[in-house]
């Protein structure tokens, strides 16, 4: 046989054992996470979780998330972009991650701006100024105060005393066991009805709500 | 004693061919390495260690690089590109001796979470990512020292 044939066939079985490997794999895996989804549902929907969207939809997001994580950040306007699409019938559950350094005091401003009805617009205002406070070299969790000011109706004197509430420490704790427990490592980390993406990126999130709004409608 | 009955062109014809088949049997170990961690890390998910990097450092190239010297077919290529896979193969030493616990925890260099010392994949029960990565790399040495050798 020519080199030439023996190499260019050889590089083809290749690709064909890698392709079809990797359909295998995904169709194993989307099999198996069809039977985890249940005994997920429990670990996922804890008491008091920061959510929106209508309280009586069927398909239930919940997006582990980091404030100090740039991909959460640019996914956030995609989430919006989800519930415009697909109005009064999707509710986003929010969990916490906060793996990156000084993001621990980012959950502490968000879960004190809770009290005042604020959640949404300081985790907005959060990722809008990511840039300033969260240098992954040089992480300046306090430059956030600069910018807390712009979130319109947020008493920062209140929301000040409200950071070391003592209830805080634990909602974060308990996230990051349950995070452990669904195995859980990156964020931003969503789950539809308790379905982890197959894989990560906007196309699978979408197809899977889509998926499971057919299958509960 | 050389044989009458071959002329010398077609004995080194022959040697190159035999070559050449080392160099591709050499690439062939490199390809299959390279879709397997692949695999691992972009498809399964794994999260490679540093030292799992710095082996890929040592492995990807030689998936390129080799088939330049089998096309057109020129030996220097194993002189040329040897280094790679010693020094791949030492760190997959010490990986493996980390993994065994030849080599106490507190040694070892990883951050951020993901411990080197961790097996995550074991495959018939004894083969691990690392162990398979010193294998890839003792045989592509072998093949490559064995046409430096005869080219010398």
């Amino acid at each position: 046989m020519k080199q030439k044939t023996i190499f260019i066939s050889t590089l083809a079985v290749l690709a064909l054992v890698f392709g079809g490997g990797v359909w295998y794999y995904n169709q194993v895996q989307t099999d198996k996470h069809k039977g985890q989804a249940a005994a997920n549902l429990s670990i996922l929907f804890r008491q008091d979780m920061p959510s929106k969207g209508n309280t009586n939809a069927k398909v239930r997001i919940v997006e582990f998330l980091d404030p100090g994580c740039e991909t959460c950040a640019r996914f956030h306007p995609l989430i919006e972009h989800l519930m415009n699409e697909y109005p009064g019938k999707l509710k986003v559950f929010i969990r916490y991650l906060p793996v990156h350094k000084g993001s621990d005091h980012m959950v502490k401003i968000l879960e004190a701006s809770r009290k005042q009805g604020k959640f949404w617009e300081t985790l907005e205002m959060m990722f809008a100024s990511q840039p300033e406070w969260a240098s992954h070299t040089n992480p300046q969790p306090f430059k956030i105060w600069n910018y807390l000011g712009n979130v319109d109706g947020l008493d920062l004197e209140k929301l000040r005393r409200d950071i070391n509430a003592p209830g805080i420490d634990q909602i974060i704790q308990r996230d990051f066991k349950d995070a452990a427990g669904l195995k859980v490592t990156k964020t931003p980390t969503f789950f539809v009805n308790g379905r982890p993406l197959p894989r990560f990126g906007y196309e699978p999130l979408h197809d899977l709500i889509a998926e499971e709004l057919s299958n509960t409608h | 004693m050389t044989d009458q009955s071959l002329p010398p062109e077609n004995s080194t014809e022959q040697e190159r061919k035999a070559s050449w088949m080392l160099l591709f049997f050499a690439w062939l170990i490199a390809v299959t390495s390279m879709l397997g961690s692949l695999f691992f890390s972009e498809v399964m998910g794994v999260t490679p260690c540093v030292l799992c990097w710095y082996q890929r450092i040592a492995m990807y190239p030689l998936v390129f690089i080799l088939p330049m010297g089998m096309f057109p077919m020129d030996e220097k290529v194993a002189h040329f590109i040897i280094p790679l896979p010693i020094l791949g193969g030492l760190v997959a030493l010490y990986h493996v001796a980390l993994t065994w616990g030849l080599i106490p925890e507190n040694m070892q260099p990883c951050t951020q979470g993901i411990p080197c010392s961790e097996t995550t994949i074991e495959l018939l029960g004894f083969l691990t990512i690392p162990l398979m990565s010193l294998a890839s790399f003792i045989l592509i040495a072998g093949l490559l020292i064995r046409i430096i050798k005869r080219d010398s």
